[in-house]
């Protein structure tokens, strides 16, 4: 009887320790979010989103980081997302079950797993030396789209397997060609997951520096960019240089420029979960 | 007569039509094939550029005294190029944030799969999620201007740079990596395993432990093997928080530098091209490049080999 109690007893135990383990996570955020928070808020004037970076904190802004990324995230999304989704589609709806095919499966799930320096390096060697794009806009977005490349085509592919087959043979019974139904059903069927997966890569795109610094994009720009071989920064970038100046007010500088890069971030999340959630109601 | 010649035509274009619409679709097949050795290509690139760079660097110093050297000093005049001191820092990171996102991951995990009701669940999950999205530029901030004044308060003698500040941010920044994968793999066990056991007696507890655990190993050791080589290849954090001094060393409250943050160290200097300081970038770039690549597939082949079927 006792040892009943004891085992019921451990149980308690363990209940309330992984609960309290699992807030772990979700009190760390909290802290670093109300940290960054207090920080940052003072800066966040309209000097700070007109402003080029300075030497005098109140007068600092972060304009050509932002118009940087932007420039970055439409490149990249222009680049990765018609090779992902291609890519996709591909596998899912044409390749046939041979060695080919397995090898490609296997070299995106490793693609996914390598870390964004190693791409980073494949940029400067290949675009910024060989190609002769140099320390540009261009170098840094094809170096990107190749980071989110593995991104755009597993989500596409989740997107594309969910649709039903019925839909399919419907097509072909009409005497569709697999094109056209690919075109015209299936991936206008697709659409909502396949645009989850290009703003998951979008916030990938917005939050990595390490391939950006690789490439040689600058932590200090003092103009705007005037086309995709110009010099450039980004947001993240523009955050590294404030966080490495001695100065302490630069590190609130920096948390303000966080607050600017995760708002971003954080919209785009709940853009993709209020697309999921009607996406889900739609097909139950 | 004219009925029978526009029959004949119309039958004609529409053959024409029919061969189109097929010549089309074999046209974009193959160009669909062609985006999917894009990624075949960049794959291939990889390991093209850092092999041919790295064969510039291995032209001037021995590989015996790049991997067992232990004395990393690169763009010193007299330089010294043992990578033991590198490896010993992303080691040293890497362990100690394995060592916090692996437990808190799994307890996270064995929470929300047996023990959370839905409810909680819909709260907490959305909340990992966006763990999962901050930017490793933000957990750098986070190491520098939080975690680093912690540790010296409670251990004055930390470094203002040191492997432990960093090891915390990256251990936090994957739990939502080995958490997620864990639940997914803890679901996808059959309700009937986790009933017989509730039928021999056992409370959650043993069940959770005894029978469910056991039964999800693949999916849970695949995710360890991930979030180990996230932490290897994590460059920002270990940039912005541990420093940049190679030091071949175990004590996490001193300054390290890892391979990934020496790679960003020596491309922002001036490092002109053709040197064997630049080409040190590539010869680190390949054996981070190896190191990840050979997890990578570990943790496939796990999956691959202990995977049950139910």
């Amino acid at each position: 009887m006792n040892n009943i109690k004891y085992r019921k007893m451990k149980n308690s135990i363990f209940h309330g320790v992984i609960f309290c383990v699992t807030l772990i996570g979700i009190i760390v955020l909290a802290i670093l979010l109300i940290d960054i928070i207090i920080r940052g808020v003072p800066f966040l004037t309209k000097i700070f989103f007109t402003s080029f970076p300075s030497r005098f904190p109140q007068k600092a802004g972060i304009l050509p980081g932002i118009v940087g990324s932007v420039y970055i995230i439409l490149l990249t999304v222009l680049f990765a997302v018609p090779i992902g989704l291609g890519t996709a589609v591909y596998i899912e709806e044409y390749a046939k079950n041979n060695w080919i095919t397995k090898f490609i499966k296997i070299n995106i799930s490793n693609l996914s797993g390598t870390p964004s320096i190693v791409y980073g390096l494949l940029g400067l060697a290949v675009f910024v030396r060989t190609l002769g794009l140099g320390k540009s806009i261009l170098s840094g977005a094809l170096t990107m789209s190749l980071v989110v490349l593995p991104i755009v085509i597993v989500s596409s592919q989740e997107a594309i397997k969910a649709v039903p087959q019925h839909l399919r043979h419907g097509s072909y019974a009409l005497g569709a060609t697999k094109w056209q139904t690919i075109r015209k059903i299936v991936v206008p069927s697709a659409l909502p997951g396949i645009f989850t997966g290009v703003i998951l890569s979008v916030s990938r795109a917005l939050g990595e520096s390490a391939p950006l610094l690789m490439v040689g994009a600058a932590t200090y720009v003092s103009k705007l960019p005037d086309g995709v071989f110009s010099v450039f920064t980004a947001l993240p970038l523009q955050i590294y240089y404030w966080m490495g100046l001695p100065k302490e007010e630069f590190k609130d500088l920096a948390a303000a420029g966080i607050i600017v890069l995760l708002g971003i971030l954080l919209s785009a999340n709940a853009i993709t979960i209020v697309l999921r959630n009607k996406y889900q109601k739609a097909t139950e | 007569m004219t009925d029978m010649t526009s029959a004949a035509q119309n039958k004609k274009a529409s053959i024409i039509r029919i061969k189109r619409m097929k010549f089309s679709n074999v046209i974009a097949k193959n160009i669909l094939f062609l985006f999917a050795i894009i990624t075949m290509l960049t794959t291939v690139g990889i390991i093209i550029s850092l092999l041919k760079d790295s064969l510039g660097f291995f032209s001037e110093v021995s590989i015996k005294d790049f991997l067992f050297g232990k004395v990393w000093t690169p763009l010193f005049n007299d330089p010294s190029f043992g990578v033991l001191p590198l490896i010993c820092g992303s080691l040293l990171i890497t362990l100690i944030s394995a060592m916090i996102s692996i437990p808190i991951g799994l307890f996270t995990a064995i929470y929300l799969s047996e023990y959370a009701n839905r409810r909680v669940r819909q709260v907490i999950k959305p909340i990992l999620e966006v763990l999962a999205g901050i930017p490793s530029i933000v957990f750098g901030y986070f190491a520098l201007t939080t975690i680093t004044p912690m540790l010296k308060i409670i251990m004055p003698h930390t470094e203002i740079f040191n492997a432990l500040s960093a090891s915390i941010a990256i251990g936090v920044m994957t739990i939502p990596l080995v958490s997620s994968l864990s639940e997914d793999a803890l679901r996808a066990v059959p309700d009937s395993l986790r009933q017989g056991a509730f039928a021999l007696g056992s409370t959650k507890m043993e069940t959770s432990l005894r029978v469910v655990v056991p039964a999800a190993i693949s999916g849970i050791s695949a995710s360890f093997v991930l979030a180990i080589s996230r932490a290897i290849g994590e460059t920002m954090i270990v940039t912005i928080a541990a420093g940049a001094r190679p030091n071949l060393t175990l004590n996490p409250l001193q300054s390290v530098q890892t391979m990934t943050s020496f790679i960003v160290q020596a491309s922002q200097g001036d490092n002109p091209h053709g040197t064997v300081g630049y080409y040190s970038l590539f010869a680190v770039g390949l054996l981070l490049f190896l190191i990840t690549l050979g997890l990578n597939i570990f943790s496939h082949h796990i999956v691959e080999k202990y995977r049950m079927e139910y």
